[in-house]
């Protein structure tokens, strides 16, 4: 697959992914997808579609063909192994007096 | 120096009306834009539009002092009453050239705006503060449009070239002052028109270069007789549409 941006494969622009911020400090979190031709526009159509009514103070754009994802065939290996792995999880560990836990 | 309420008034209305014009042109566009997010983008433009238009217009009829409120200067004034500059009411053409004119209205409007925010009149500076950061962002969006539809393909460059060739003998009118204008300017309200032409074509000059559309010459003035209030035949049927519903069913409330 191509990482080229300007290529898109269904006779549309090219799709980016969309991250907004809530709030200064937050981390970005994906909000959906837009079409553009290019960085700038996706901004752009980012905001009027997932902006508009003051949702986000920080977006980013990312075009979708550079995103590396797992597959659904890839569950298994992936990710079953951890479901038996009691012992990652830290909550086996003693709190000292005077830490606050989450 | 404080200025003349029926110069003011007549101000007020030539501001709301230009965006209550151009707003209702634009959202012609909801459902129609070429894609899905630029639909959007037109429609919230046009949102911002419409909202600058009622705040101006509550303004105007506040200075008028005759109870008439937004609605009433928007649905129940004729044709003839209307302030508008005849650039905001052409039809809107292709989206090349709703673009166009959306550009060189809005690199207009944010100049006017930027100036009127620190203008004498607290009230109408208020309001321009909040203008000005709608029509940053709306000079960015039709800028960057202009700039890829003039540079892009052989036919978005001539329809673009087409339409701002249609475009320019309308765009004097901006910069032609009449009484309320020049009364404006006495009372340290409006900035003078010479400079806001000035700050103007500095801006349209860069992008039309930048997307390879020719200017098509300096900025002239409108033909004899044609000044801000004069129409084309086009806005009386815009406004018959606009208005119809208010006007069959006076004080109707949904």
């Amino acid at each position: 697959m191509s990482n080229d941006a300007k290529s898109g494969t269904d006779g549309q622009w090219p799709l980016w992914e969309v991250f907004t911020q809530a709030k200064s400090g937050a981390p970005h979190e994906h909000a959906g997808s837009v079409h553009a031709p290019d960085a700038e526009i996706a901004l752009q159509n980012a905001r009027d579609v997932y902006a508009r009514r003051g949702e986000a103070v920080s977006i980013w754009v990312v075009p979708t063909a550079v995103i590396a994802a797992t597959s659904p065939s890839d569950t298994g290996p992936f990710f079953d192994p951890a479901s038996d792995k009691a012992y990652r999880h830290p909550q086996f560990y003693k709190v000292p007096q005077g830490v606050r836990v989450f | 120096m404080s200025a003349d309420p029926v110069l003011l008034f007549d101000y007020l209305l030539g501001l709301g009306d230009d965006r209550l014009v151009l707003g209702n042109r634009l959202s012609e566009w909801c459902a129609h834009g070429p894609i899905l997010e630029e639909d959007i983008a037109v429609t919230n433009m046009a949102l911002d539009l419409l909202g600058q238009a009622s705040t101006l217009l509550n303004l105007a009829g506040q200075v008028e002092g005759k109870g008439r409120d937004a609605d009433a200067l928007a649905y129940l004034r004729d044709e003839i009453a209307f302030r508008n500059v005849r650039l905001v009411e052409l039809p809107i053409g292709d989206f090349g050239f709703t673009i166009a004119r959306q550009f060189l209205f809005d690199v207009y409007s944010f100049h006017l705006m930027d100036t009127l925010q620190a203008c004498s009149h607290t009230g109408l500076a208020a309001l321009a503060g909040k203008c000005v950061k709608e029509d940053r962002y709306h000079v960015r969006h039709s800028g960057e449009w202009v700039i890829r539809l003039g540079d892009g393909t052989e036919e978005s460059h001539g329809r673009m070239q087409h339409a701002m060739d249609k475009l320019w003998p309308y765009v004097g009118e901006l910069f032609q002052p009449d009484a309320a204008d020049v009364a404006m300017t006495a009372a340290g309200i409006s900035p003078e028109l010479s400079t806001l032409r000035g700050q103007w074509q500095l801006v349209v000059q860069d992008v039309m270069g930048r997307a390879t559309l020719m200017v098509p010459a300096v900025v002239t003035a409108p033909p004899p007789g044609i000044r801000r209030g004069s129409h084309t035949e086009h806005l009386g049927h815009m406004l018959a549409e606009m208005q119809i519903v208010a006007r069959s069913h006076p004080g109707a409330k949904w």
